[in-house]
């Protein structure tokens, strides 16, 4: 079992050197784009024939019901989920189906999820070493060394020898965009990063994204936090029923939605 | 009193003619080997069983239902019947030593099931999430499993595994049907020829056995509650 992490560092040779080929992302190549992307569980139609383009540096909050298919839209942008057909492309690479081409390249896509995920065995530290190291090959001194540096931006770098459990909703969450962030991704994705937490450490997490959006990252968001859509995004995606409906800038989106779904939306989202 | 006393004189006299320790060191021998060899198949076979091909997946369960549903004693007279006596493949030139590694590759293969089956019962206590953010951070299967989900795993699979170990020890005993001296070997000719102290043979072989495997259910009952994961 050892053998695979020598080999998981080195990407299997052609798609290493399409990435080579395509790495400087011209402006205006979208950097994350899906082509009619259709989803099913059984015979429910989660995404129905979704295109999406994202550019570099760009920050879209996507927003709907419970059920409109948002988590499915951002688990199968790192094919957490498999697509029936269509075609999703990060920084003009096609999602290969499975194996180490695949984990290659899911490592340029960071992913927070709700409920934080850490590894509950490992330190803080190691939480955000690992990948790097395991991953990528990096030694151990340099890993923690970017570990730590991402760890004091998040704020949580007195924590770093503790365990998962014994931080915060909060503390966590940031730990796990530290432990995104380690890889190096071109696009993070967020799913409702700060919907398991409690109010008060809500902003905590939220400042830290409306931080590295500020810093160029591209990002996709799925949230129902509206002072961040303010705040930090380029282009709210309102969807429903597993289509995207409307999509617009945050202060048109807000104050002038155009579809009936989303004004029914909001009107139930800004009633509490 | 002296009725008694006499008793307990013929019992010294039975244990000192039979090596008692000798017999009961074979089976703590079988054990220790058939746990290793349990713990290295049942390990392979819980990632087959957890992984994403489903051909893998179909073999795993095929294994598990076949032996674990087998009698123990049709695996180990298998083993000798079969492959020693009529396929002819010995493990070493050795008459003797070839049965007890016949025994252990016969417990092995019996116990390994079980060793799954716990292993299995402990990834169902990680949560999906772990595995999902292993993925997400570019580890690929293997490396996911043993970085990841195997270390937390074990550790809530400890009282299941501790069981599975209480009963390959007690199970050693039934590689006397592989020829091998072991202790209920030999309690069975001790009761032949010393009938006179029958009681007394019984109990101390019994006791053998839970002094053996006491201490194996203390430790993982310690150890279950130490290395629990918190979440
Ligand atoms: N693994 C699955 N198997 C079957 N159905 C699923 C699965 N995952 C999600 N669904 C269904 O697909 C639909 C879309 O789910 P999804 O989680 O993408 O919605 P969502 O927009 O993220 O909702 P929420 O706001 O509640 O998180 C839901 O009806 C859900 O029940
Ligand atoms: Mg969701």
């Amino acid at each position: 079992m050892t053998s695979d992490e020598s080999h998981s560092e080195m990407p299997p040779a052609a798609p290493a050197a399409a990435t080579g080929a395509r790495s400087a992302t011209p402006t205006g190549q979208p950097l994350v784009s899906l082509k009619n992307v259709n989803k099913h569980f059984g015979a429910l139609h989660v995404l129905q024939d979704i295109n999406l383009e994202v550019t570099k540096g760009e920050v879209v909050v996507v927003i709907g019901p419970s059920g409109s298919g948002k988590s499915t839209l951002c688990r199968a942008i790192n094919r957490l989920e498999t697509i029936d057909d269509g075609e999703i492309l990060i920084d003009g690479n096609k999602l290969p189906a499975e194996g180490k081409a695949l984990a290659k390249l899911r490592a340029d896509v960071g992913m927070v999820f709700q409920s934080f995920n850490l590894f509950a065995h490992k330190s803080i530290l190691e939480n955000v070493t690992l990948g790097p190291i395991k991953v990528k090959g990096m030694k151990q001194a340099e890993a923690k060394e970017l570990a730590m540096s991402l760890l004091q931006r998040v704020g949580v770098a007195n924590q770093s020898q503790k365990l998962p459990a014994q931080l915060s909703g909060g503390q966590q969450q940031r730990v796990a965009i530290a432990r995104a962030l380690a890889m190096k991704p071109k696009v993070m994705l967020f799913d409702e990063p700060t919907s398991a937490l409690d109010p008060e450490m809500i902003n905590e997490v939220l400042d830290t994204m409306v931080q590295l959006a500020k810093e160029g990252m591209t990002m996709i968001v799925v949230t129902h936090e509206m002072g961040f859509a303010r705040k930090a995004a380029d282009r709210v995606i309102f969807m429903a029923d597993g289509k995207i409906v409307e999509q617009a800038t945050p202060e048109e989106f807000f104050t002038n939605p155009k579809s009936d779904r989303a004004k029914d939306f909001l009107g139930k989202i800004l009633e509490h | 009193m002296d009725s008694l006393s006499e008793y307990f004189q013929s019992y010294l006299t039975a244990l000192e003619s039979y090596d008692v320790i000798g017999a009961f060191w074979v089976n703590i021998q079988l054990a220790f080997w058939a746990a290793l060899g349990s713990a290295v198949l049942g390990t392979v076979l819980a990632l087959m069983r957890i992984s994403p091909v489903p051909s893998f997946r179909w073999a795993g369960a095929t294994y598990v239902n076949i032996f674990r549903n087998t009698p123990l004693t049709i695996i180990m007279t298998f083993c000798i019947l079969v492959m020693v006596f009529q396929l002819q493949i010995n493990l070493s030139s050795d008459f003797n030593f070839n049965f007890f590694l016949w025994a252990i590759v016969g417990l092995s293969v019996y116990h390994a099931a079980f060793v799954c089956e716990a292993i299995r019962s402990g990834v169902n206590t990680v949560p999906l999430g772990q595995a999902e953010a292993a993925r997400a951070i570019g580890l690929s299967f293997l490396p996911a499993a043993r970085m990841i989900i195997l270390p937390q795993a074990f550790r809530g699979a400890i009282a299941p595994l501790g069981n599975t170990l209480i009963a390959l020890i007690k199970n050693t005993t039934v590689a006397a049907a592989a020829s091998v001296i072991e202790a209920a070997g030999l309690m069975k000719t001790m009761i032949e020829f010393r009938p006179d102290v029958i009681l007394a043979i019984f109990a101390t072989f019994a006791a053998g056995f839970v002094i053996l495997v006491i201490p194996v259910g203390l430790l993982t009952t310690w150890l279950s509650t130490k290395l629990a994961v918190t979440r």
